[in-house]
């Protein structure tokens, strides 16, 4: 092939990646965002979300896509009780404290993982994509007679992967609609602002504390759904997407949809180029630089308002 | 008796007691307990950042890996001796605590957690990348013949542990001497309130990269003695799970306390070594006494006890 059509294969596995990474990313930013906590177990929501979905698609017999359905309803919300639990159980008698916060999702992260490796053990799974057709990517090249496409070998993806990009799109919307036009995303909104302020307003603070918890791994798990029939299920597989998605908050500024957004886009397509012309550890380790060094010279992110 | 004789007796007494151990224990106990005393050696580095300056990381196993790197590499690829090779691992991590302190001056709070928790996974990385040298997770093994310092062959059980009690010794007493001067005074001070202090007149930068530099040099030693006397350097004391392991460590013992990080390491050292006979995913307890610490004892066992009753505790 030429560079041409491999960069086109980098864009579209990148724009996969940004996809899910995007929903993943926009749940770990609105956790922080409103309750102004971070969340390091958020990577194993994700991976409950896949791992579920391995479960409730092979209890669901009949057509893949009956099953891969049912797990994309049921395998969020079972995350998001999860999540919530937590919320109740441990965030909220801490009190939300920022550091202690985070060495309690450290402890969590552990747990959630290691059950995952005692009860579905430590195979690698993958789940069946609900249609799957290949589809080919013409290119065009110079010919005696002029321009003519021709169909590369290689270069080509499926339908799965495009409707993945379409679910992210759809979803993100449907976010953003909720955070602008409805009242619980006004009462979100209001206690990100001051939370005194709107307990003193009579919002039940610990209640949009505990929902929003609770949407944000939804949120994961909904990516962790999406990409399983493309990436197998495996109990380690919430490490590096929790990685990208800190990178993603970082650099789109904490709280700001919009930022996340172009963020993901930039991460993922970038990580998807990367990986097609260089060794994926050295992308990786020039990505967690970059971030690390936004962070000490730009705290507030390449597009937000507010320092971490 | 003053305060400062007593904790000055009660630590030298816990050191005479470890060396008098050595002739009772039987073989694994004995094996295990010099393991603890390097690994407590890490875990005091990590306690005077944490528990005493009150700055959390979550990328120590950055400074471990770099004495140990430091150390394993110019044994393995330059065919120093072991007791420059040491020094060399001192270096490695004094600088590397040098080039991050100096960038983690510019942030803090959660994003000095972020900062740190990065850095660490950059150079976990880059351990993977030039597995040509470091062989990458797999890791290697030093020979047993070139892992001697003045005489003494650090590979025998006797010796070994002894060089970690002496190196925990020198630890404790550096820990009990920075406390009870000014210096650890101020550094407590920035923990507790740091406008205050500033206001005071004390220069808080300054102060803040002289506790990364001794905690990140103690921490190095520590990684440079555990590769030297167990020989074996390898990716895995680079990663995440053990820039986890000080601050479950530290939290577990009692943070800002000296004795903290040896009884936390000690119990959890042996938690971990009795559920690993049960399961393989004894990470689930680490995990476990995570969260209850947060939730029922911020303080640790040590803390615990310093609340209750003995208030001199340093």
């Amino acid at each position: 092939m030429e560079l041409g059509p491999y960069l086109i294969l980098g864009l579209l596995e990148g724009l996969v990646t940004a996809a899910v990474l995007s929903l993943m990313a926009l749940g770990l930013s609105l956790v922080f965002g409103v309750m102004r906590v971070v969340n390091v177990a958020h990577g194993e929501f994700f991976m409950v979300g896949a791992v579920l979905a391995w479960w409730i698609a092979s209890l669901v017999g009949g057509h893949p896509a009956l099953g891969f359905l049912a797990a994309l309803i049921l395998a969020p919300l079972l995350t998001a009780g999860l999540a919530m639990l937590a919320d109740q159980l441990v965030l909220k008698r801490i009190g939300y404290d920022p550091e202690r916060t985070i060495v309690a999702t450290i402890g969590l992260l552990y747990v959630i993982q290691q059950v995952t490796l005692m009860t579905y053990g430590p195979d690698a799974r993958p789940v069946e994509a609900p249609f799957n057709h290949r589809l080919s990517i013409p290119f065009v090249e110079w010919t005696e007679g002029g321009f003519a496409l021709y169909w590369p070998w290689g270069l080509g993806t499926t339908s799965y992967k495009l409707a993945v990009i379409g679910a992210a799109v759809i979803l993100l919307t449907a976010i953003w609609l909720l955070m602008t036009r409805t009242r619980y995303g006004l009462l979100m909104r209001a206690t990100q602002l001051d939370r005194e302020t709107a307990q003193a307003f009579a919002i039940p603070v610990g209640r949009v504390y505990a929902s929003v918890f609770g949407l944000g791994a939804g949120l994961a798990a909904l990516g962790g759904v999406l990409i399983v029939p493309i990436q197998q299920a495996h109990y380690l597989m919430g490490h590096d997407p929790l990685l990208l998605s800190f990178i993603v908050v970082i650099i789109g500024g904490l709280g700001s949809l919009p930022g996340t957004v172009v963020a993901a886009l930039l991460i993922g397509i970038s990580d998807g180029m990367i990986s097609v012309f260089f060794s994926p550890t050295l992308a990786k380790i020039i990505a967690t630089l970059a971030v690390a060094f936004v962070l000490v010279f730009r705290p507030q992110g390449l597009f937000g308002k507010r320092a971490l | 008796m003053t305060d400062m004789q007593k904790s000055w007796g009660l630590h030298l007494g816990i050191i005479a007691l470890l060396f008098v151990l050595q002739f009772i224990l039987p073989a694994y106990h004995h094996g295990s307990l010099a393991r603890i005393m390097v690994l407590t050696c890490y875990a005091m580095g990590y306690n005077i950042l944490f528990g005493y300056t009150g700055l959390l990381s979550l990328g120590h196993a950055l400074f471990f890996a770099a004495g140990m790197y430091g150390m394993s590499l110019s044994i393995q690829h330059l065919d120093w001796s072991a007791g420059p090779a040491v020094f060399a691992g001192l270096v490695a991590g004094f600088a590397m605590a040098l080039v991050i302190g100096m960038l983690l001056l510019r942030t803090a709070g959660v994003a000095f957690m972020i900062v740190t928790l990065m850095f660490a996974q950059a150079g976990y990385l880059t351990v993977l990348y030039f597995g040509e040298w470091t062989r990458g997770d797999e890791g290697f093994v030093i020979k047993q013949e070139l892992r001697r310092i003045a005489g003494f062959d650090l590979s025998d059980p006797t010796n070994r542990y002894f060089a970690a009690l002496l190196l925990m010794a020198v630890c404790i007493v550096i820990t009990l001497r920075v406390v009870q001067t000014g210096f650890g005074r101020v550094l407590v001070a920035i923990r507790e309130n740091e406008e205050r202090t500033r206001m005071l007149g004390y220069d808080i930068q300054r102060h803040k990269l002289a506790a990364i530099l001794l905690s990140g040099t103690m921490s190095a030693a520590a990684g440079a003695a555990y590769g030297l006397l167990f020989g074996y350097a390898g990716a895995t004391f680079a990663s995440v799970q053990y820039s986890i392991f000080p601050l479950l460590w530290v939290l577990l013992g009692g943070a800002g306390t000296v004795l903290g990080p040896f009884i936390g390491t000690l119990f959890m050292f042996y938690l971990i070594d009795l559920s690993s006979e049960l399961t393989t995913a004894y990470m689930l307890i680490a995990g476990l006494v995570l969260v209850a610490l947060t939730l029922f004892a911020p303080q640790g066992l040590v803390g615990e006890l310093r609340r209750r009753t003995l208030r001199w505790l340093p």
